[in-house]
């Protein structure tokens, strides 16, 4: 049975697309077959960021509307084996995104992939539910500050009542919570929501905390999924939350701040 | 605390702030999330009810639907307008 997962936020330009590939390219690399599904139909950008624009052909809304077969249009990933990419269309409208046609794909796909994991667009209109419709789990993508976090609580509200194992009485999926761009520094400073307000206002269970981090940039400058880039600290805290995302215990690391320089540490707490 | 933390200005620091404002957001928009689909229609209709009769704005019916164990409070506050 394949695990459907999303990646969801509500607010734009938390990272989705960079976690959205960089929690499937993590499972591929630990030997699970995965597929990775944009839903932004019109805006799609997980082929950018995961290096394979220039190899799209046919993508979802040609599956769901019959014009390829998923064969056609899955593009098999450079460098992880067992992963594979089902970019979303640019040029159709949002309503291509049929209730019955994503659950036609999702259903072909699950007889092949371990994993699904579904890129959702930002928002909470049609691609966005479709994105979560059909989903076993999510992960709820928030960055320290006001509006991710009202957003993502909004999107937790969906979660629990629009999927379809909600529609069946199964109740909320389970949500975890991805805290990306996070800065020690400038939560010890008092300038940033701490992990723990975030999960406090939340409460959500925590997937993982990744640290603002060059990194993540020359990732989606160079379209090599950040897990690649296994010596920056973002790339371990992806690799971490992977790990447990297939239900390894693993301590959250870069929650402090370790850097402190010499006057930090002659005149700091 | 550092030595440096004695020159600081002890205005509350901005992520506190950020709690503060976020918890009471949420809080109200869980509770309108969590009432039953109708209450928008019915806000409506009611205000359409009062307007038989008198003239009023859009806020001037508030509701609010509060929890006490297992019962739900609908609550209305209607404000008419004056006399003149």
């Amino acid at each position: 049975m394949a695990r459907v997962v999303v990646i969801t936020s509500g607010k734009g330009g938390v990272g989705k697309t960079t976690t959205s590939a960089a929690l499937a390219t993590g499972l591929a690399l630990q030997g699970h077959k995965t597929a990775v599904i944009d839903f932004d139909v019109g805006l799609r950008n997980l082929d950018l960021i995961m290096g394979c624009e220039r190899r799209v052909v046919y993508d979802f809304v040609n599956v769901i509307n019959g014009d390829a077969n998923l064969r056609q249009a899955l593009i098999k990933d450079k460098r992880a084996d067992n992963l594979f990419i089902l970019p979303a269309s640019q040029t159709r409208d949002k309503d291509a995104l049929t209730t019955e046609g994503v659950e036609k794909v999702l259903t072909e796909l699950a007889e092949e992939f371990e994993y699904i994991v579904c890129d959702s667009p930002a928002g909470i209109e049609r691609g966005a539910l479709m994105a979560a419709y059909f989903a076993d789990e999510a992960i709820v993508v928030t960055n320290p500050e006001v509006s991710s976090v009202r957003d993502s609580d909004r999107m937790l509200g969906i979660l629990a009542s629009k999927t379809r194992k909600a529609e069946q009485g199964e109740g909320a999926i389970p949500a975890r919570l991805l805290l990306t761009r996070y800065s020690p520094t400038r939560v010890d400073k008092g300038e940033m929501l701490s992990v723990e307000d975030v999960q406090e206002i939340l409460s959500i269970d925590l997937l993982g905390v990744i640290p603002e981090s060059q990194a993540v940039l020359n990732a989606s400058n160079s379209g090599v999924p950040v897990v690649h880039e296994d010596g920056s600290e973002a790339g371990q805290a992806y690799l971490d939350a992977v790990a447990r995302f297939l239900g390894e215990d693993r301590p959250h690391r870069f929650l402090v701040n370790e850097k402190k320089g010499f006057f930090g540490r002659l005149f700091g707490g | 605390m550092g030595f440096l933390d004695l020159f600081r200005s002890s205005k509350p620091k901005s992520a506190s702030l950020a709690k503060e404002r976020l918890q009471v957001i949420v809080t109200r928009e869980r509770a309108h999330r969590s009432g039953p689909d109708y209450l928008p229609k019915l806000h409506q209709d009611i205000l359409a009810v009062i307007r038989k009769y008198v003239q009023v704005g859009d806020d001037a019916v508030q509701m609010n639907l509060e929890r006490e164990g297992n019962r739900e409070i609908l609550e209305l506050n209607i404000v008419l307008p004056e006399k003149g």
